[in-house]
């Protein structure tokens, strides 16, 4: 059976692929859109940090035999503090200035990040092996899955609505909400929103560096991983409407989808079409698919 | 007594004439070579950082053993494997710095860019990294030297024995821009020389990480054998994502341009097995090694053929300045091509009109995990290319410096 001239079966297994990028983009614009949401501030070292992620899951497992199990929890540990250090130090001094000083700042840290990691271990990178327990992989009959592949949906989905319902269903997530909305008056009620405002942070980076161990045994392990993928998701963000939960998430796996289409029928097109869809998004409905305008 | 003083003196005032002679016809008294690579980009490892210190291993030794009478001087930069930046970077140089040679320009698009700045400007090019055919066939000039190897050199080691090891069907996933169609172009015509046949191809944006997608194509085509016409980081993941798919060793994959670094990054499990063409390989006899383990001294890692082209290519070129005496492009572009190259790198190696140095190429197999005894112990070569054969002979030439 075809469709468009594409056997059902390639075309199946493209929609599974494109899930599974999807999944990349869900959990990287998640972290994303919660740091825009709070600190107002366009993490522009999210690529870096996710990049941080694979090499700290690296090193940990060659350097000190830590298997990729802990270091999947471990990295995205390791990361947020560095992360929470950022806050603290450099972003924390930003927050009155316009939206750009923090763009610049993490700009420039993102490239000072990926400076370090590629005189330090060059371009080519490294590979992780994909942890014994998940190789191989099943047929599925229109495909053969990789059981990797599979895991990288389900830990992405399990994480995103996790985080989901922490913000949108439980007491802190609500403290979060009050913060974002009126700062001033969350302070008042004697809720210490500085400390809320680092957890933020220090949680959007761990899920950069969590989606960076994930990926690490998919793809190589190299300073650029990041920085190939942070525009795409940055585009992402914009279309779900920056600071939208659901919106990212949601967002983040369907223009996987839309992108491993594209990959199928027009493979050139496949860098451009998310930002296509960014500008058509951005004219007809500027705050995004999910935003409030 | 009186006499022997006028003859030393007079002696002494010739040479100095002589050699004020010579200095006056280098350019501001000194020989600048300007190194235009990629130093932060994906290219990084196979040329950049790796081929300046090859450039600056070439200028100490050539100081050290030809002991010449004007200054060299290096300057380098990073093109960011962008035509536009490498142009204006190229110009730069020329018009402000006095560069006499603008050298290495992995990715030919920035290559190809920088050639035609040099022909305006009359100066030369030596590329090490680049690798389309293009530059010396339909963009060729008077100015330009492609030292290290080209795609069809390429095509012609590794698509022509594995179509000759009876992998007849192909299946091509391209780098879309001018290198990955190139390569394309020259692997398809030779496996169809050689009774093969193209199924498909797909082209991948450039730089890409994710080639799933475009392999799961490939699988679905049915094809023996998926040739990958690209280099760096997008061999290496889609080497990678073969294997996660299961697509290896059920269809068998060719490395059409893979360097010594991509084999170090991947390890010899994913790669074991595949053939790939080289026009060097550290560990193939004494010279090669010595100099080799010079190079690994500072760099810790083992030079690409790019890298150890680029310290043979300008060791020549300061040779024939020096022969010279000389910064005269066109000069030194006239002994260039009549002086044989020998080296650790080419043994009877030669720059031809339209710009190609031809010599040996060697068709290399990437060891079993097993049979590598020490680091980097990585290939076993399985033929030498001669030169006559391993380039694309002049009768095919679309160059029109070539008259036939």
């Amino acid at each position: 059976m075809e469709i468009f001239g594409i056997p059902t079966a390639l075309l199946g297994s493209q929609l599974l692929v494109g899930l599974i990028n999807g999944s990349f983009y869900a959990i990287l614009s998640l972290g994303l859109a919660i740091i825009f949401g709070l600190l107002n501030i366009i993490n522009f070292c999210h690529g870096a940090q996710y990049m941080m992620g694979a090499f700290v899951a690296w090193i940990a497992l060659t350097r000190f035999g830590i298997n990729y199990w802990v270091a999947l929890i471990g990295a995205p540990l390791i990361v947020g503090v560095v992360g929470v250090l950022i806050e603290r130090l450099m972003l924390r001094r930003l927050y009155k200035l316009d939206h750009l000083y923090g763009l610049l700042l993490t700009f420039g840290l993102a490239l000072i990040i990926e400076g370090i990691f590629r005189d330090q271990f060059g371009i080519s990178g490294e590979s992780y092996e994909v942890p014994e327990a998940l190789t191989g992989g099943v047929n599925l009959g229109f495909m053969f899955l990789p059981i990797y592949r599979g895991w990288v949906i389900v830990a992405s989905l399990i994480v995103c609505f996790g985080t989901w319902y922490m913000i949108e269903r439980t007491k802190l997530g609500a403290y979060l909400r009050a913060g974002t909305e009126n700062s001033q008056m969350v302070q008042a009620l004697g809720i210490n929103v500085p400390l809320l405002i680092t957890f933020t942070y220090g949680y959007g980076v761990a899920l950069a560096a969590f989606a960076g161990v994930l990926a690490a045994p998919i793809f190589q392990v190299n300073p650029l991983m990041g920085s190939n993928l942070i525009i795409v998701v940055f585009a992402v963000v914009v279309i779900g409407g920056m600071g939208s939960i659901m919106g990212s998430i949601l967002t983040g796996l369907g223009l996987g989808l839309v992108e491993g289409m594209t990959k199928v029928f027009y493979p050139e097109a496949s860098s451009v079409v998310v930002f296509v869809i960014m500008v058509i998004v951005l004219l007809v409905r500027p705050a995004g698919l999910f935003g409030k305008s | 007594m009186l006499s022997r003083k006028f003859t030393t003196t007079a002696c002494a005032a010739a040479l100095a004439a002589l050699s004020f002679n010579a200095q006056a016809q280098i350019s501001g008294g000194s020989v600048k070579i300007g190194v235009l690579t990629d130093l932060s980009g994906t290219y990084s490892d196979l040329a950049g950082s790796g081929a300046v210190l090859a450039t600056r291993m070439a200028i100490d030794d050539f100081i050290a053993n030809e002991k010449p009478n004007f200054k060299i001087e290096m300057v380098t930069a990073d093109h960011q494997n962008k035509a536009d930046i490498a142009s204006n970077k190229a110009r730069e140089w020329i018009e402000r710095e006095s560069v006499d040679t603008v050298t290495e320009l992995v990715t030919t698009s920035t290559a190809l860019a920088v050639m035609k700045v040099a022909k305006e400007k009359d100066r030369l090019v030596i590329m090490n990294g680049p690798a389309a055919t293009p530059i010396t066939n339909e963009q060729c000039n008077d100015v330009s030297i492609h030292y290290t190897y080209d795609t069809y050199a390429l095509a012609n080691g590794t698509a022509k024995a594995v179509t000759a090891q009876g992998g007849k069907n192909w299946f091509f996933l391209t780098a879309d821009y001018a290198f990955g169609h190139a390569l394309e172009k020259d692997s398809a015509a030779v496996v169809t020389a050689n009774g093969g046949k193209v199924l498909g191809t797909v082209r991948h944006p450039f730089p890409g990480s994710d080639f799933s997608s475009f392999l799961l194509k490939a699988q679905a085509s049915g094809a023996q054998v998926i040739g990958l016409a690209n280099a760096g980081t997008d061999t290496t993941n889609a080497i990678k994502q073969a294997a996660e798919f299961g697509i290896t060793p059920t269809q068998s994959l060719a490395g059409l341009l893979m360097f010594i670094t991509d084999v170090h990054a991947l390890g010899l499990k994913p790669t074991q097995g595949m053939f790939l063409t080289t026009g060097f390989y550290w560990d193939r006899n004494d010279e090669t090694r010595a100099w080799s383990k010079r190079f690994f001294d500072k760099q810790k890692k083992m030079p690409t053929m790019v890298q150890a082209g680029q310290y043979s290519s300008i060791y020549n070129y300061l040779k024939a300045v020096k022969a010279t005496g000389t910064d005269d492009t066109g000069k030194v572009m006239a002994m260039m091509k009549k002086t044989p190259i020998n080296d650790f790198f080419a043994k009877n190696g030669k720059i031809r009109d339209d710009g190609r140095m031809v010599h040996d190429m060697f068709l290399v197999q990437v060891k079993k995990p097993a049979d590598s005894k020490y680091p980097w112990d990585y290939y076993t070569i399985k033929a030498t290319i001669p030169a006559a054969e391993a380039f694309q002979p002049l009768s095919q030439s679309r160059c029109p410096l070539i008259k036939k």
